[in-house]
């Protein structure tokens, strides 16, 4: 088990257990792209014949002029929300999940039980649209921004608090009697070395804002109010024989993941065996 | 005079603010509305009522039922396949860096996106599944409109899309078994079999205990694959909690559903608490 040879077995291990992955996990993936590139009466089929037209272009535009550019609004907000509510995570989170490693107290671990609680109770959604509107915020890209960090933070604290303890405290020390205050400390000497688990956290809260269809669903209905992920749910129920458009929506809405994904990989596995394994 | 902290506890104000008023406060008051007959216009106080409704009209003992059905299903086949995978894509065989990535790719792709091609591939009669299943002689079920199938065949949906998480936490807790373990295992003469059982299982703990916890939580709370599949149907045969909470919000019956998200809080905190704690306490004896 501990020989990482390339044996003649390890081939032929290998050889079927692509076949299967090919089967399992990538042929799915080529129906969407097939049946996006096929016209409607042709998808309707469902089978996995080569398009009678390819119509790639046609269904590109057709999906993204759909409701009145419906798509690239919703592309727009959900860009919007997810950039907005990751700058807020990490600034805030790392604030918290740095006094909680630097200062072990009763304070901080309460502090840290709670934030963690958020990791596994589900969110109360009623009470939450009472508590939006009470506020102001039901139905605003603001009111979703705000949702998304409150929702983030057990795994945001979770990252940034492990990542700090491998930071030296006589880095902070030396600051200190410099004579520097408790936020130049954080903002100018500790923050520039969180890069790599920022990364990490920007990576992968991304995709799981980006991918949110529950939350828009519950707390942002409205049609300016549309994100990329129910623009699919749309697609469903106006247009239950265009299945082409539909493919071609999922394709259009899986770019985002797949370009970070191909990109920041390591980033990805780093962040999900993490926090994972020291929840 | 005591010197102030270099650390001090206003670094947790803005955060804390924003999660105290959109998720604890939320949290607390849905004890209360769930003992109320709340709509968009009134909460009256209603007692016990919601839980005796939630625990006596049969379509919604069955959503109780399902979610535990579908939470414990979905986590032993994630956490037996998960391992399986595992395993073989850290023995050194060809192409294992990419069937790493194939596996996982499912973990980052739209959920709704998912649902909505397993819907089509799963279609009872024009289905690519029933059409290769038809091929070989095999007459395919009706995955999805069969009430008695319907949340089984979702959460095989929900496995795979899943099951790339499992793994890659499982290759990372792979990574940290010395081979000297196998070593020592192969010169008192194990099979690859016994090394399974006796190294590898026992070894990977902390991971199983990760595996387990997370995906049944997930697999309590799971909303979206669901609604994407299914919406709860055939009738209310594929009904979980959170979708029953969708829907009692939908209809307007506020308190109805505000009861259903207390209920799978406690259910969560009942199953996952204990669960972990004793996981923990095996671990440290192990």
């Amino acid at each position: 088990m501990t020989d990482r040879s390339l044996t003649a077995r390890n081939y032929a291990m290998g050889v079927v257990a692509l076949l299967l992955a090919f089967v399992v996990f990538i042929v799915p993936f080529l129906f969407v792209a097939i049946n996006a590139m096929k016209t409607a009466p042709d998808a309707a089929q469902l089978d996995f014949s080569l398009p009678e037209r390819w119509v790639f272009w046609e269904n590109v535009v057709t999906t993204v002029q759909t409701r009145d550019y419906a798509l690239l609004l919703a592309y727009w907000n959900s860009t919007l929300i997810t950039v907005c509510a990751i700058t807020i995570l990490v600034i805030f989170g790392a604030m918290v999940g740095f006094v909680i490693q630097r200062r072990p107290s009763p304070v901080s671990r309460f502090v840290y039980v709670l934030i963690l609680s958020g990791l596994m109770i589900p969110p109360a959604v009623v009470p939450t649209i009472w508590v939006l509107q009470g506020i102001n915020l039901f139905k605003t890209l603001q009111g979703m921004i705000l949702i998304q960090v409150a929702y983030g933070l057990g795994f945001t604290v979770l990252l940034f608090r492990a990542f700090i303890a491998t930071i030296p405290r006589e880095l902070d020390e030396a600051a200190i009697i410099d004579g520097a205050k408790p936020w130049q400390v954080f903002f100018r000497v500790v923050l520039p070395l969180l890069k790599p688990v920022t990364v990490t956290v920007i990576v992968v809260q991304s995709i799981s804002i980006f991918n949110d269809f529950t939350h828009p669903l519950y707390y942002l209905p409205g049609r300016d109010n549309v994100t990329v992920q129910l623009t699919l749910y749309n697609f469903q129920s106006q247009f239950a024989s265009q299945n082409n458009l539909l493919f071609m929506n999922i394709l259009l809405i899986t770019i985002p993941p797949l370009i970070v994904f191909v990109f920041f990989n390591r980033q990805i596995v780093a962040g999900m065996t993490s926090g994972a394994v020291k929840g | 005079m005591t010197r102030k902290s270099a650390y001090p506890y206003w670094f947790f104000i803005p955060a804390g603010v924003i999660f105290a008023i959109l998720f604890i406060v939320p949290t607390v008051a849905s004890f209360y509305f769930s003992l109320t007959y709340w709509d968009p216009f009134e909460a009256r106080f209603a007692g016990w009522d919601n839980y005796v409704q939630f625990f006596s009209e049969p379509f919604l003992v069955r959503g109780v039922l399902n979610t535990l059905f579908f939470a414990f299903l979905t986590s032993a086949l994630k956490t037996g396949l998960g391992l399986l995978l595992a395993v073989l894509l850290t023995s050194g065989i060809f192409a294992q860096g990419f069937l790493r990535s194939v596996v996982f790719f499912p973990v980052l792709v739209s959920t709704i996106g998912v649902g909505l091609l397993f819907q089509e591939l799963m279609h009872p009669t024009q289905g690519a599944i029933n059409v290769a299943l038809a091929a070989i002689g095999i007459d395919g079920p009706g995955w999805l409109v069969n009430p008695k199938l319907a949340l089984f065949s979702v959460a095989l949906v929900d496995v795979w899309r899943g099951v790339g998480l499992a793994t890659l936490i499982y290759i990372a807790g792979l990574s940290t078994i010395g081979p000297e373990y196998y070593e020592a295992a192969r010169i008192d003469g194990a099979t690859r079999w016994q090394q399974f059982w006796r190294v590898t299982v026992p070894l990977v703990r902390p991971a199983t205990n990760t595996v387990i916890v997370l995906s049944l939580i997930g697999g309590l709370r799971l909303f979206d694959l669901i609604w994407a599949m299914t919406r709860g149907g055939p009738g209310f045969s594929s009904d979980v909690l959170a979708s029953v909470i969708y829907k009692q919000y939908q209809a307007g019956f506020w308190g109805l559903s505000t009861a259903g998200n207390v209920i799978l809080f406690l259910m969560i905190a009942a199953i996952v608490a204990p669960l972990a704690w004793w996981l923990n306490r095996r671990e440290l004896e192990a």
